[in-house]
């Protein structure tokens, strides 16, 4: 079987080559921003192929040096790429072993590799990759029948193995912001105040005063950008520029928009699946509504893109989340031939799905095809990226449950409402500044592989326990007040929020101890392991009773209800607000490529999540987002962060599972489920603020 | 215009003309080249461009250039390299505290101020240090853990 990107990308060559001596170059088509990809896929090569780590270069991400791999989303890299290059290092082993046996006259049985070099009956044979290399051909496609090694064989999967791509970054040395190609100049962008804004003037005088150097200002409809020789320059003449713009139709938003139940009065389509309604019969039956609201990716830094345009080849620096994605993108906006594109990627901030990335590098495009020649960068500002990058949308989360006799849960619905989690996929900011521009319709409905609608609004909406009848009823609204797109997880981890709050209310509905209740719903003995596992590990026998200001909560989830499975307890203290005291995660996720670093992710989700239940609220006010500053979207600080532990179970024999979006759902809903049992009074909208709080323990009281 | 300002960057002499209300970061990245101090926020809020003046850590986003006159600038280039690597960096490797890495020169050059004053710190005498600093994808307790370690072995007089 040839795995999917492999299938795609099937020349074995655009995988692995051997042209510097000793030296083994790997290409994969996903792109690294800090999770550890290349150094996790590096490792899976080194054990296909037999050679040390140290040898591996990975090949830096550029359109046509690098397979085609789409995006790098849905913390799929490890499970998709990871297979293809397995098995593309596999099949090169393979064509290798079959040349050595033909050089040497031997039985390719007789053949081994240590460190690249061809063992014969465990005997030096005097060949190696490299010796070898002219005589095989890996112009060819994979035949699918080369063998991965049994996870008994792998010695350098399962290592620690240090970050191939953090030494830089210690050394102030790392990102494409730093990126100055020759004549490069700078540009910043006067941006509609809406997407439905048309520029009318600006007081060029002005612009020009500020500059305090040669502006050029640009103006194409109602895309107008500032280009200077030097950055502050521009940063001056956008300063003037904003303060003198004037355009027509600006409109405001609401600010009650911003709240997920507005959601349910906004144009929706509706998508019902799963089994028929209940029939009402007598059982015992329970309803809550939870909410979240828009959130922020908040990269630390704010997106950049450079973008020049010379001899009809249009070429573009980007640090987004995929370099082949970026090249369709400017296509379709610029309308030059695909083939016409280079897109070249560079390190960038954490993105955490779909953030500005994708924007600046369109930006600087877009400015390029217009003044050809000189590199152009476009650096957007903090409150661009706050107030310009797509947001994670809100939802509305209703649930309902029947308990049979025995307080077990036998029937759940999930009815959500939200906007399209990846609905500004495939766009740029500055589209709806073109002449010409027609705002697209809503988003078709995008299918799995088998035939059926994919959403991320559905994921996890069923809680991953056995539970006989279930449905999710989504309201899809289209288009969305504000622009929305994916945000790490989807509506994976709110949706676990939801669901594991109202699984906890089920048992104390049930008069059962939340582990105990969880653990009778769970058949699958690894899900039973991991909560036995976060049981003994937070000493959940402890627990102690409801309303004391200090909690222990708990939540499990297994990803996507088919990937990896993880429980998080949190331990809380609550006066005026959630003082967060430890968190512990126990998660099975399979074969686990580099342990450190698939702990980093792990916690690293565990804080962000903790971040989004504790702080985080997206604002609307004016032509759209008013929370455009660090004061005004706070997220945790140093002195705010737990300590946190974690353990990986079952980490040999499995295939592994992707883990970069699998702890925040669990230790959102353990956060919240601490603070309803410290408190006595559960708050079921996010974020749990101070205000919340008080409000929650006057409506108990 | 300012005219020239002399100032000491990273131990050695540094000569910059600015525009009256130019910032330290502007004069960095544009006029000096000196990338590790990272853009984040410009209003002092997210700490990514933390600089140590006089050895105390400031915004580079919101002190003017011209405030420098006479006064010695450490950026993260001037804390140590792959060659020679100040302790901090190293402990940051050892214990693999960093994600995407873009609010480190910050946190590092941040933590340098903190060890050179008190160099016994405790947990929470480090996170108080590095608050001004954000870090979104969540390796704080790896960063405090890499400080803590840094100074046991400044202390104990380990080599980096």
């Amino acid at each position: 079987m040839i795995p999917g990107s492999l299938a795609a990308n099937p020349r074995l060559d655009r995988w692995v080559t051997f042209e510097a001596d000793g030296r083994v170059a790997v290409a994969f088509g996903k792109m690294e921003y800090g999770q550890g990809i290349f150094t996790s896929l590096a490792q899976m090569a080194a054990d296909e192929l037999d050679v040390a780590f140290e040898r591996l270069d990975v090949t830096p991400a550029a359109t046509g040096e690098i397979p085609d791999e789409g995006l790098t989303v849905g913390s799929m890299t490890t499970e998709t790429s990871g297979a293809s290059l397995r098995q593309a290092c596999a099949e090169v082993r393979a064509l290798f072993m079959a040349a050595a046996a033909a050089k040497l006259g031997c039985d390719p049985s007789a053949l081994d590799v240590r460190d690249g070099a061809v063992l014969r009956d465990d005997a030096p044979s005097g060949e190696t990759y490299w010796t070898l290399a002219d005589a095989v051909d890996l112009t060819r496609p994979p035949t699918g029948e080369a063998v991965w090694k049994s996870p008994d064989r792998l010695t350098q999967v399962g290592q620690s193995q240090p970050r191939l791509d953090l030494p830089p970054k210690v050394f102030g040395a790392a990102f494409l912001h730093d990126l100055l190609p020759p004549g490069m100049r700078h540009a910043r962008i006067l941006r509609q105040p809406n997407p439905e804004a048309r520029f009318v003037g600006l007081d060029e005088a002005a612009v020009r005063r500020a500059a305090g150097e040669d502006v050029d200002i640009l103006v194409d409809g109602s895309f107008v950008a500032l280009i200077c020789a030097t950055e502050s320059a521009a940063a001056r003449a956008l300063a003037a520029a904003e303060a003198s713009a004037r355009w027509d139709g600006v409109r405001d938003v609401p600010p009650a928009f911003g709240e997920a139940v507005a959601l349910t009065d906004m144009p929706q389509t509706i998508h019902t699946a799963g089994d028929p309604a209940p029939d009402h019969s007598n059982r015992r039956r329970l309803t809550a509504s939870f909410s979240k609201p828009y959130i922020s990716h908040a990269s630390m830094g704010p997106s950049v893109g450079i973008a020049r345009f010379e001899d009809g080849r249009l070429t573009i620096w980007t640090h987004n989340q995929g370099v082949y994605p970026m090249r369709a993108l400017a296509a379709r906006i610029t309308g030059l031939d695909a083939q016409a594109i280079d897109v070249i990627h560079g390190q960038g901030p954490g993105c955490y799905g779909h953030n500005g990335a994708d924007d600046p590098p369109i930006d600087a495009a877009l400015i390029a095809m217009r003044r050809p020649g000189s590199p152009v960068r476009v650096q957007w500002r903090r409150e661009d990226e706050f107030a310009y990058a797509p947001v994670g949308t809100a939802m509305l989360i209703e649930l309902s449950a029947e308990l049979d006799a025995s307080g077990r849960l036998v029937d759940y619905t999930a009815e959500i409402w939200n906007t399209p989690h990846t609905g500004a996929r495939g766009t740029a900011v500055a589209e709806s500044a073109l002449p010409g521009y027609v705002a697209p319709g809503p988003q078709p409905p995008r299918l799995m592989p088998d035939g059926s609608r994919f959403s991320g609004g559905l994921l996890n909406a069923i809680p991953s326990y056995d539970i006989a009848s279930k449905r999710t009823v989504e309201h899809v609204i289209d288009p969305s007040p504000i622009r929305t797109s994916s945000l790490r997880g989807l509506g994976g981890p709110p949706n676990a929020f939801a669901g594991e709050g109202f699984i906890d209310e089920l048992a104390e509905a049930a008069g059962q101890d939340p582990h105990a209740y969880r653990l009778a719903m769970v058949s699958d003995p690894r899900g039973r392991a991991v909560l036995e596992r976060i049981a003994t590990m937070s000493d959940w026998s402890r627990r102690w009773e409801t309303g004391t200001g200090r909690g222990l909560g708990l939540a499990y989830d297994r990803h996507r209800g088919a990937g990896a499975f993880c429980a998080v307890v949190a331990e809380v203290e609550v006066e005026a607000d959630v003082r967060l005291v430890k968190l512990w995660c126990a998660c099975d996720a399979g074969l686990i490529i580099n342990p450190d670093g698939a702990k980093n992710q792990l916690e690293g989700g565990m804080i962000m999540a903790a971040s989004w239940t504790l702080k985080e609220q997206v604002k609307l006010g004016g032509p759209g987002i008013a929370s455009t500053t660090w004061d005004d979207y706070p997220i945790l600080r140093f002195d705010e962060i737990p300590p946190v532990e974690i353990e990986l179970l079952n980490t040999r024999d499995k295939r592994p599972y992707g883990i970069g979006e699998i702890s925040q759902g669990p230790c959102m809903a353990a956060i919240a489920n601490a603070v309803a049992h410290a408190l006595g009074a559960r708050l079921r909208d996010l974020p749990l603020t101070r205000e919340k709080i008080a409000a929650a323990l006057l409506k108990e009281g | 215009m300012t005219g020239a300002i002399d100032f000491t960057l990273n131990g050695k002499a540094a000569s910059v003309e600015a525009v009256a209300g130019t910032t330290l970061l502007e004069v960095l990245r544009g006029d000096l080249g000196l990338m590790g101090a990272r853009y984040g926020c410009g209003l002092g809020q997210c700490g990514a461009c933390t600089v140590l003046v006089e050895g105390r850590p400031v915004n580079a986003c919101v002190i003017e250039a011209a405030a420098l006159a006479g006064k010695s600038v450490t950026t993260i280039e001037g804390l140590g390299t792959s060659e020679r690597p100040h302790p901090l960096q190293t402990a940051f490797l050892d214990l693999q505290a960093g994600q995407c890495g873009y609010c480190l020169s910050g946190i590092l050059v941040s933590a340098k101020a903190l060890l050179d004053t008190n160099p016994a710190p405790s947990r929470a005498e480090i996170a108080t240090a590095l608050n001004g600093c954000l870090c979104r994808c969540g390796v704080h307790n790896r960063i405090l853990d890499a400080v803590a370690l840094a100074a046991t072995r400044m202390r104990d007089g380990v080599a980096a």
